[in-house]
């Protein structure tokens, strides 16, 4: 199994704005593997540094000091996004447009021809389940629908990697079902899938393995079963490893 | 560049998909077919006021359209967060950058195009010519009037956060050339220093959008301007465009994205 995504010593700071302010960590010394064809779940608590991993990831953020690649690529190299298929949480698409025009929009950004574009526009509605809606403007749109349009733009340059940052974030149970499902698939048909997630159930039952952050720190990595130990769910795990201590009842 | 067209290709479909485009279009043929439709005074040449109102309202369209357009562009691909799949996908800055201004402006000059063809329908009703050779020049040189303004929005919208704020300084700014432009060399004759090197750095430092009004070409059916001139000032608009977008460029690979 090779190495898709890496990150190796990975320190980002952000700078204060006020005067006499040390700058703020966000991220201290994370170093992460994933393997082609895992799923992988990247869990923390709020401000644990999920999305700024993402974000560096992506590009968006340079890192203060060590390394980040993709595919064994820089990830400062806007080449190392081709292969990737990315769906950050809660994002309100041109609603002006329908999910068809969306869809097309990203492969020409991706340079794939009008009839690739048609095949891959046509499998991925029905994927995610929009194929009746697809000359519906998005604002016609139901939340669950809108993310599983985003779902479907993520994957529209077949990629090998897909980065996921709360996808079920904000759904109901149905809409989480329907994403786990692709998910699911995806993994099935040997996907690459990092996602970051609060939805320990699902993490469970979906990830090969996962890591936990806290306060921009790697506390945990391995697979389900190791990183729950003897403890009796991922949840218990997850609040011990964060050093969460419950309080008894009064 | 299929990456650019891309980009254009949304921000043309955004202006014909809302309605701003159409309340400015029929509010102007609403008005001008009203003043068609009444002679004051029995003058018989009133068909040049008519003519001079309606550019009027074409010019204060366009601006509204180019400046309202391009002002939420970025802003509104970060407020509604797909700036990220967006950026996440092999796309520099740059072309980003690029896509939102030729979209833009491609969009203007349609918006251009359909008020001229009315204004053409219109005057050439009344007076029963229509040198279109006239109307190339303005329309050509109102557009690239337009480009300057889409790229000076533009490169406003990534240094100010609310499309708001943007639009009202973009009007200001736009409208204070338009006005007092060509005027700011002879106010600075008369000023000490060092406010006469300011308002001459300033005089010097501005586009002079005023260089593109040449709707006296049309209004009084002046001959043709000479075409080396005519080439200048789309040269002139270029060289400003690019610099603006050069400006905004530079702006944008140093903005935090989220």
């Amino acid at each position: 199994m090779s190495v898709i995504l890496k990150t190796e010593k990975l320190h980002v700071a952000f700078s204060s704005r006020e005067f006499r302010q040390t700058a703020k960590i966000a991220l201290n010394s994370l170093d992460l593997e994933v393997n082609t064809g895992e799923v992988f779940g990247f869990l923390g608590p709020n401000g644990a540094g999920k999305t700024t991993t993402i974000n560096v990831l992506l590009g968006f953020v340079p890192p203060t000091s060590g390394s980040a690649s993709l595919f064994g690529i820089d990830v400062r190299q806007p080449i190392a996004r081709q292969r990737i298929g990315y769906l950050p949480e809660m994002t309100y698409y041109y609603k002006f447009l329908t999910a068809e025009e969306l869809l097309r929009f990203y492969a020409r950004i991706f340079g794939l021809s009008r009839t690739e574009a048609d095949t891959r526009i046509d499998r991925l509605l029905k994927l995610v389940e929009l194929e009746p809606a697809r000359k519906r403007p998005i604002k016609s749109y139901s939340k669950g629908m809108q993310q599983r349009v985003g779902l479907a733009q993520a994957l529209i340059n077949d990629p090998d990697l897909l980065i996921l940052d709360e996808p079920t974030s904000g759904l109901d149970p149905l809409g989480r079902m329907k994403v786990r499902e692709i998910i699911q698939r995806l993994k099935n048909e040997g996907k690459t899938v990092f996602f970051s997630s609060h939805e320990l159930g699902e993490v469970e039952t979906v990830c090969d393995r996962v890591s936990i952050i806290h306060q921009g720190e790697l506390k945990a990595i391995g697979s389900v079963s190791e990183v729950m130990g003897q403890r009796a769910s991922l949840e218990k795990a997850f609040l011990d490893i964060i050093g969460y201590q419950l309080q008894p009842a009064p | 560049m299929n990456t650019i067209f891309a980009l254009a290709g949304v921000a043309i479909k955004e202006l014909y998909r809302r309605k701003d485009f159409y309340v400015l279009f029929i509010i102007t043929i609403l008005i001008c077919l009203v003043m068609a439709s009444v002679n004051i005074f029995n003058d018989a040449k009133i068909v040049r006021y008519l003519k001079e109102i309606s550019l009027l309202l074409i010019w204060i369209s366009s601006l509204v359209i180019a400046i309202t357009t391009t002002a939420r562009q970025i802003p509104a691909e970060r407020e509604n967060r797909t700036l990220l799949p967006l950026l996440a996908k092999p796309l520099t800055r740059m072309q980003l950058i690029l896509g939102k201004f030729l979209g833009c402006w491609i969009a203007c000059g349609l918006t251009l195009l359909c008020f001229y063809i009315f204004f053409g329908a219109l005057a050439a009703s009344r007076e029963h010519q229509l040198p279109l050779l006239n109307y190339f020049q303005a329309a050509t040189l109102h557009w690239f009037m337009l480009g300057v303004v889409v790229a000076l929005s533009l490169f406003g919208s990534l240094v100010f956060a609310a499309p708001s704020s943007n639009s009202t300084i973009c009007f200001v700014f736009v409208a204070g050339i338009l006005l007092v432009g060509r005027h700011l060399n002879q106010v600075a004759v008369t000023l000490a220093e060092p406010g006469r090197s300011i308002t001459y750095a300033i005089y010097y430092a501005i586009p002079h959008l005023e260089l593109f009004d040449v709707r006296d070409l049309i209004i009084h059916n002046w001959p043709l301007m000479a075409w080396k001139y005519f080439g200048l000032a789309i040269l002139y608009a270029l060289a400003y465009m690019a610099a603006l977008l050069i400006a905004a460029c530079l702006v944008f690979r140093r903005k935090a994205v989220n």
